[in-house]
């Protein structure tokens, strides 16, 4: 401490000091047994504290979860979590307990129900629903975490840690939480001598607990092939002719879903037909995918920087250090915050699913009852406007949509893709989102919108694309809209004339206007068509985990 | 299209035994437009097929006449119902009148319709006997069983009812169905979830190893085709033999030898330890690789 | 289940004999279509068997617009259908479109 430095600006310091002074006999240097937990928890955490337990996308520190719901509420209250996702029980167990008054965070759709149970009946206060990357950048502004809970693969004996391909969100979180007089606690799944690489610097850790099991990792981006349909496969290749091909594609983003991975699929045999390889997908922020397997492997790709990881891709990614982030050590490294800031500006299109649309081609995967808030897409899917740097799709998308304005802009790609009507015939194209009502019923300002309509720039659906740069008037982009909702009622609504005329101007594209049969579409297609197909195009490198095996 | 498979599992039954048989050489009897329909799952206000969800009729196979019926695994699981049932046992009926080469039976089916109850039991008996009269007369019966479903229940008797039963790796054979299992005995007992149990138990590779299945092929209706015609040579040089008390005693004894030997197996893996080099590789084995080191057992 | 027909005027589709052909299977979410021959050559006979029940309106929908994108006269077409979405429907129409008129003897 410094001597200039009075103790008016020194608080924080001196009260983690305090913290530590208080859990001193509880740790062996930093290593702390399982069995300590819970007293650590309860002498290092106080009321009031902003804590984030890290429950990421994918990785969870569930063993410290767990044990937070075994502390004594009278002494651990009154918290505010701020965390990216409210994914284990444990979390809204902690909550229904009553030691939570407030909570930050971005997605919660595991716990969506219970969540909107607790808002509903008022036995929590949200404070705001972010994306990830928003929520990392309030770490380092106005929601610094006081204490950090996080997941690690390994510590070594001095609290070195190696958080290996699921790295994720844990850089964020600890520089944020260790810089500002925070402290960090992480389970881990082994202590070992010596680390393959230090991913975390022992100095930003305060305490390592080795966990009695392995944390979890959700596999989340795994798509089994054989579950995908025709009409996936037909929306793939218009996606793939009408829109990345249209526009010279490289650098892009695909949401999670079977209508992405069907695109994905149909790299190695569709797009290459055409003479695209090479000339689209070939930069990408994207996580392991095994459905990209087969793509990766045709020569398409260049280059994938991950969120996460995913389960069962750890020795292909190792395997592939030209395509994907790997350390000096051989293993994979990825970064949340740093993908969501490549999908931001370094990728020049988005394209995902959603479960609504509405006439402005807002869009949103709110249903009342469910609470399941935002996660990334709204940073992939929404134009970059702090974006500087010129490529020729960026370009172009920007003369389509604001070809009439004195100073020349880029514009980002931003697609959605979806059937007209999902399953039980529930149309996707509403007049009014349920979000509205969402909104109503738990108290939120804005309704929770996940992609703007103002950001959006392409619709696909079975019926073909609708390119709304080109829409030159409000009324445009409606019909535009109406014109690929198929027989929805929103579709069935269609002014039928103005429908053909945007047609004829190129506004709606449908299959055959693209030079596709749809007799074409079929599953023969697909460069995979099952989990076994992945394996056996990834050398055997590919590793499902078992709910997807059936040999 | 670059690295397009034919892949059996994925095709339909009219796809399968389109590809399977000399090219338009089939002509099907009773066909859709015929409008033969399900007066049961009518009665129950169920979707019909016109087909009753199975495909039958005569062909060619390089060239040599054979039968032909092709079930369809995604029209109610390719149960067998009254029409369904008739249908196949008219087949083999036919047969004895026409005395193909072979009748192939592509078998893709969880057993009884239940929805037709008494209805389907008895078709599916008719079929188990009509098959042992058209193999008396010497006409051998091919099972091909590659398909989502399977060969299960009364289907998976017939299916060993056959002369020859030609499996890929993807297709299984059993009787009871492992949610069944599971349900009736427990987790425990049988974790139906568990997919790789599932077919280590009743997947072909299994299958081929015990000697149920004569014949393991790639899922590739071209593997099931060339399968299917070297068979054909196979019974034109050494026909059928009707079987004789020596030969059925052989066959208990060749039975019991096994049970015996596999008494305590309750999983795929201790059958690949007892003939297999490496057990633990057997899954991951191509169709080739495993043919040649179980024939190396020999 | 709910059945109906409709009748709907459009050309022939080509001057030579229809072939009957059977496209699709009747597993959830999917439909079969049975495609023959139909006297009245300038009319298009749809009959459709459904099991979801309340979607006559787009069906109507669906099958002019069909109707009308091919030269479906001469044709009777019988749909078992499970469930299936205008889409995977279209879809099926078509294939089976094309195959009656692309499969000659």
């Amino acid at each position: 401490m410094s001597d200039t430095t009075s103790s008016r600006w020194n608080k924080l310091a001196h009260s983690r000091g305090e913290r530590l002074a208080r859990a001193a006999g509880l740790a062996s240097g930093r290593i702390v047994s399982a069995d300590n937990i819970v007293p650590l928890l309860e002498a290092v955490i106080e009321p009031g504290d902003r804590l984030c337990i890290e429950g990421n996308n994918q990785k969870q520190a569930d063993f410290l979860a767990r044990s937070l719901v075994r502390t004594d509420p009278a002494k651990l209250r009154d918290l505010h979590l701020v965390q990216s996702v409210l994914a284990l029980p444990e979390h809204i167990d902690l909550i229904e307990r009553g030691q939570v008054s407030r909570i930050d965070f971005s997605f919660s759709g595991p716990q969506a129900a219970r969540l909107a149970r607790l808002v509903e009946s008022k036995k929590i206060t949200i404070g705001a629903i972010h994306t990830y990357l928003e929520l990392f950048a309030r770490y380092f502004v106005d929601l610094t975490p006081r204490v950090a809970l996080i997941a690690a693969q390994m510590a070594d004996r001095e609290g070195n840690l190696y958080t290996g391909p699921n790295t994720e969100d844990t850089p964020a979180i600890v520089e944020a939480t260790a810089f500002k007089g925070g402290i960090v606690i992480a389970q881990v799944n082994q202590i070992v001598d010596k680390l393959p690489r230090v991913d975390i610097p022992a100095d930003w850790v305060n305490f390592v607990v080795q966990a009695p099991t392995p944390h979890y990792i959700e596999p989340l981006f795994t798509r089994d092939p054989a579950l995908i349909t025709e009409i996936q496969v037909l929306m793939g290749m218009i996606a793939i002719k009408g829109l990345y091909a249209e526009y010279g594609v490289r650098r892009l983003n695909h949401g999670i879903g079977f209508d992405t991975a069907a695109i994905e699929l149909l790299l190695p045999t569709y797009a290459a037909d055409l003479g695209l390889k090479g000339k689209i997908c070939t930069h990408w922020a994207l996580n392991p995918h095994p459905t990209l397997i087969p793509a990766i492997e045709a020569g398409f790709v260049e280059s994938v920087h991950c969120f996460g990881s995913e389960v069962g891709m750890e020795r292909y990614t190792a395997a592939r250090p030209d395509i994907f982030f790997v350390g000096a050590d051989g293993t994979m490294r990825s970064n949340r915050a740093f993908s969501q800031a490549a999908g931001h500006y370094a990728c020049d299109l988005f394209i995902g699913s959603t479960l609504q649309i509405d006439l402005q081609g807002n869009s949103s995967t709110a249903t009342k009852g469910r609470i399941a808030g935002f996660g990334g897409a709204p940073n992939m899917g929404a134009d970059a406007r702090g974006r500087r740097h010129a490529s020729p799709a960026w370009l172009r998308a920007g003369r389509e949509g604001r070809g009439n304005i004195a100073m020349p802009r880029g514009q980002k790609l931003v697609v959605q893709t979806v059937e007209t009507f999902r399953e039980h015939m529930q149309p996707t194209f509403v007049e009014r989102l349920d979000a509205w009502a969402l909104a109503e019923t738990a108290n939120m300002e804005l309704p929770p919108v996940m992609i703007y309509g103002e950001d959006l720039t392409h619709i696909i659906t079975e019926e073909g694309i609708a390119n709304l740069l080109l829409c030159r008037t409000a009324e445009e982009r409606e019909q535009a809209i109406r014109g690929v909702a198929g027989y929805t009622p929103v579709g069935m609504a269609r002014d039928k004339r103005l429908v053909e005329n945007l047609r004829d101007r190129g506004i709606i594209r449908r299959p055959e206007d693209l030079g596709i049969r749809k007799s074409d579409a079929t599953r023969d297609l697909l460069a995979a068509r099952s989990i076994k197909d992945l394996v056996h195009a990834s050398g055997g490198l590919y590793e499902p985990p078992r709910q997807f095996r059936n040999w | 299209m670059t690295g397009r498979r034919i892949s059996y599992f994925e095709a339909s039954a009219r796809q399968r035994l389109s590809g399977l048989v000399d090219e338009k050489s089939f002509s099907e009897f009773c066909p859709p437009e015929l409008r033969k329909t399900s007066p049961h799952l009518a009665r129950l206000d169920a979707p019909l097929a016109f087909d009753d969800g199975v495909v039958v009729g005569r062909a060619t196979l390089a060239g040599h006449k054979i039968f032909i019926a092709a079930q369809e695994g995604r029209f109610n699981g390719g149960a067998v119902g009254e029409v369904h049932g008739a249908k196949i046992r008219g087949l083999l009926d036919k047969a004895l009148l026409e005395k193909p080469a072979a009748v192939l039976l592509l078998v893709d089916s969880g057993g009884v319709r239940l929805h037709e109850a008494n209805a389907g039991l008895i078709a599916i008996s008719e079929i188990m006997r009509a098959v042992l009269r058209v193999q008396a007369a010497g006409i051998p019966v091919f099972a091909l069983v590659g398909g989502s479903c399977g060969a299960f229940g009364g289907m998976g008797i017939v299916t060993r009812l056959c002369a020859e039963v030609v499996m890929s790796e993807q297709g299984r054979l059993a009787l009871s169905g492992p949610e069944v299992i599971e349900t009736v005995k427990g987790v425990e007992e049988f974790d139906s979830r568990d997919r790789a149990l599932v077919w280590r138990v009743t997947g072909g590779k299994l299958r081929r190893a015990l000697g149920e299945a004569t014949m393991l092929v790639d899922d590739l209706i071209p593997a099931f085709r060339d399968a299917s015609i070297d068979l054909i040579a196979k019974y034109k040089t050494y026909p059928l033999a009707p079987a004789s008390l020596e030969t059925l005693l052989a066959e208990h004894a060749r039975l019991t030898a096994r049970s015996e030997r596999f008494a305590t197996a309750r999983d795929g893996r201790e059958i690949w330890q007892a003939t297999f080099v490496d057990a633990a590789r057997v899954p991951e084995l191509s169709v080739d690789e495993f043919n040649r080191q179980l024939g190396e057992q020999v | 289940m709910e059945q109906f027909t409709l009748t709907l005027p459009s050309k022939a589709p080509q001057p030579s004999a229809v072939h009957t052909v059977l496209c699709g299977v009747v597993s959830s979410g999917n439909l079969e279509v049975l495609v023959e021959p139909l006297a009245a050559r300038d009319t298009c006979e749809i009959v459709v068997n459904t099991s979801a029940h309340g979607f006559r309106d787009i069906w109507q929908a669906v099958l002019t617009d069909f109707a009308e994108r091919h030269a479906v006269g001469g044709l009777r077409l019988s749909l078992n259908d499970a469930g299936a979405t205008p889409a995977v429907v279209s879809l099926r129409l078509d294939q089976a479109f094309e195959m009656c008129v692309g499969d000659r003897a």
